[in-house]
């Protein structure tokens, strides 16, 4: 076991808002921070009625600056030359409404933000794909970067030693959907649909999603690709393509990724100990009602585990009530976990 | 006076699967006989196969380069122990042969070194911002991410920085994504850490097809690439009117070399290009694609062979 000890700087809790009420809800109920994206394709959650425009984005600022909390914004998708003043609009946007941060992941975004605005913080974002110290070293270098967001690829001792050879802060992902693929290197969903995250900022989107009761079953299909087939009463999730039910070798199972949720609230001792600088929870896509139960449980195990981390052990309620919330309902410590790998 | 058509160099990309050594040095003997121009060399997917070691790989670096080939180091796609960054590190600092970075942690390095390097596909350049910004860390050539279209590339070429060469994945199964878990080792019920080298069954990687049938991917240890194979022939023209320098086909068991050779004679001229791509289509395990090219969802093949 490694030994805990009390750290200096508590860890920040970043919440999702895709809306203003979820930005209020976070803020209300605990959340350090709280990161958002613009309403088009500069930002991984690109989806339709999401996100927020010129004026909310203002309001969510002003809200959370009244009561000493961040926001961040999220441009973390990769602008094609066709789309470059989208992307510049958006950073000089950021920059104006004073935001806290911007979290980036292309390169020419980041080059912008560092010269055409020195003082606004950036963060690289999971879609930047640096899993090992020499990658943020490079970003540290060049664009200044104070803190990074790690892929869902880690198990924790490789989490330990990249903190001991970062030059920045690291935010890891505590709560959420599960990205099984290193994020910013995935092209399954263009590969399907012909939209990926990098670049058009969705995954599996809506719009190639087709659900059918037919005799077999509920089967719920992507670009036309037979994602999963239900059986009835067996509950039916959202046909993202890495957690289907494929068939390998004449073995039909969730060949890449069950439909689950990354949960790592009983690591949260060794998360502290070892210097991590801020908790991400996933889930910009999610309603107001879920950053609420999010925001209220981890709010509540940080603070638990900051006050004694040797006594600290995740609450029963906690786990319900992150168990409902969670995907296919149950949840993972994924690759923080080698057994997982 | 007449003009000489622009005339692409072609490239081997490296070997994305866990063959055994001894079917690696004789696939490497025969592509030193090939018309391939440049040989990209390395393990780029998972630092447990160990079919050569560095040492190894250096030799063949050099043997290839003795029959006349530009030789190339792939390294690691995802670089996750300190054990990986010291391979790594050898590899940029090997001081002999160019080395294509497949993370940012290479082009770190080896900008640092003051070398001149290649930006593999696990490179994400979108937009010619980021591919000058890479130029002046020291990156000669670029390999267009294979989710870019035609349309993408002709706007990249338009802007691209002086002496700056481009490469396109013009043949073979489409690496699409990577991984913490090993989907081979899962497949057997298999902790990664003790896979018992279960990719050495699968020289093309692992089917994955719906339920109905239709295979669309295929599992090459962490690594997932596309069932179908891409097959870029009859863009020839376009690539050369686009004024693309090297053109790459990644290799696949069966087929390489008559690949390779169908690309050099349609590029000399020597044969129709769809009838060459009608005699390689045909022999897919799952067919053709070309949809990333057409600006479409990578599976769909559009040009009708």
């Amino acid at each position: 076991m490694p030994t805990v000890s009390t750290p200096s700087k508590p860890l920040e809790l970043v919440c999702p808002a895709g809306n203003l009420p979820s930005l209020k809800t976070a803020v209300d109920h605990g959340a350090d921070s709280v990161y958002i994206g613009f309403r088009d394709d500069t930002n991984a959650r690109h989806f339709p009625g999401l996100n927020f425009d010129a004026k909310t984005a203002a309001q969510g600022v002003h809200y959370a600056h009244a009561r000493g909390r961040r926001v961040f914004v999220a441009l973390n998708t990769f602008p094609q030359p066709s789309g470059w003043e989208r992307w510049r609009r958006a950073v000089d946007q950021a920059a104006d409404l004073g935001v806290d941060a911007v979290i980036a992941a292309d390169i020419s975004v980041l080059d912008y933000a560092h010269r055409r605005h020195s003082d606004l913080p950036l963060h690289l974002s999971v879609q930047g794909s640096a899993t090992n110290y020499e990658a943020i070293r490079f970003y540290h270098e060049h664009f200044g970067i104070r803190r990074v967001v790690l892929p869902r690829v880690l198990s924790l001792p490789q989490v330990r030693h990249v903190r001991e050879n970062s030059p920045v802060d690291l935010e890891v992902f505590g709560f959420g959907g599960l990205c099984i693929m290193v994020e910013g290197r995935c092209l399954l969903s263009s590969y399907v649909t012909g939209e990926s995250p990098n670049m058009c900022g969705v995954c599996s989107p809506a719009k190639a999603v087709r659900w059918e009761e037919t005799p077999q079953g509920l089967e719920t299909r992507l670009g036309g690709l037979l994602i999963d087939r239900h059986a009835p009463g067996e509950p039916a999730g959202y046909p993202t393509l890495c957690k289907g039910r494929f068939t390998v070798a004449d073995q039909t199972y969730y060949a890449i990724e069950e439909p689950t949720s990354l949960n790592t609230l009983t690591l949260l001792p060794e998360l502290q100990d070892m210097g991590i600088a801020a908790i991400k929870i996933e889930g910009r896509q999610r309603s107001p009602a879920y950053v609420t139960q999010i925001t209220k449980v981890w709010r509540a195990a940080i603070d638990a585990c900051r006050r004694s981390p040797t006594a600290y052990a995740p609450k029963p309620e906690w786990l319900r009530e992150l168990g409902k919330v969670s995907e296919g309902h149950q949840t993972t410590l994924g690759a923080y976990h080698r057994t997982w790998q | 006076m007449t003009i000489e058509p622009h005339m692409p160099k072609l490239a081997l990309g490296p070997v994305l699967y866990y063959w055994p050594k001894e079917t690696l040095l004789d696939f490497y003997e025969r592509i030193a006989a090939s018309p391939v121009d440049i040989v990209y060399l390395g393990e780029t997917i998972c630092s447990k196969r160990r079919a050569l070691n560095t040492e190894e790989w250096l030799a063949l670096a050099e043997r290839l380069s003795v029959a006349g080939k530009e030789v190339v180091l792939s390294t690691m796609a995802l670089l996750e122990a300190e054990s990986e960054l010291k391979t790594l590190r050898r590899l940029c600092e090997n001081g002999r042969f160019t080395v294509e970075a497949n993370d940012m942690g290479a082009v770190r390095l080896l900008s640092a070194r003051g070398a001149s390097f290649v930006l593999g596909t696990g490179i994400n350049v979108y937009n010619d911002r980021t591919l000058r910004f890479l130029a002046g860390l020291g990156a000669k050539r670029w390999v267009m991410p294979v989710e870019l279209s035609a349309e993408t590339l002709a706007a990249m070429q338009a802007e691209r920085p002086t002496g700056m060469e481009t490469e396109i994945f013009v043949y073979g199964r489409l690496p699409l994504a990577y991984s913490a878990r090993c989907f081979t080792a899962r497949h057997h019920d298999l902790p990664k850490d003790d896979c018992r080298f279960r990719c050495l069954d699968y020289p093309e990687g692992l089917t994955v097809s719906t339920r109905e049938g239709q295979a669309f991917l295929a599992l090459n240890g962490i690594q997932t690439q596309s069932a179908q194979t891409c097959n870029l022939l009859l863009e020839l023209e376009e690539l050369r009117e686009l004024k693309v320098d090297v053109l790459r086909v990644s290799p696949q068991t069966e087929r390489t070399e008559a690949v390779i050779a169908a690309f050099a004679a349609c590029l000399r001229g020597d044969r129709d290009p769809l009838e060459a791509a009608r005699e390689i289509n045909a022999t897919l395990p799952h067919g053709a694609c070309d949809g990333y090219w057409q600006g479409l969802a990578g599976l769909r093949q559009v040009e009708e062979v």
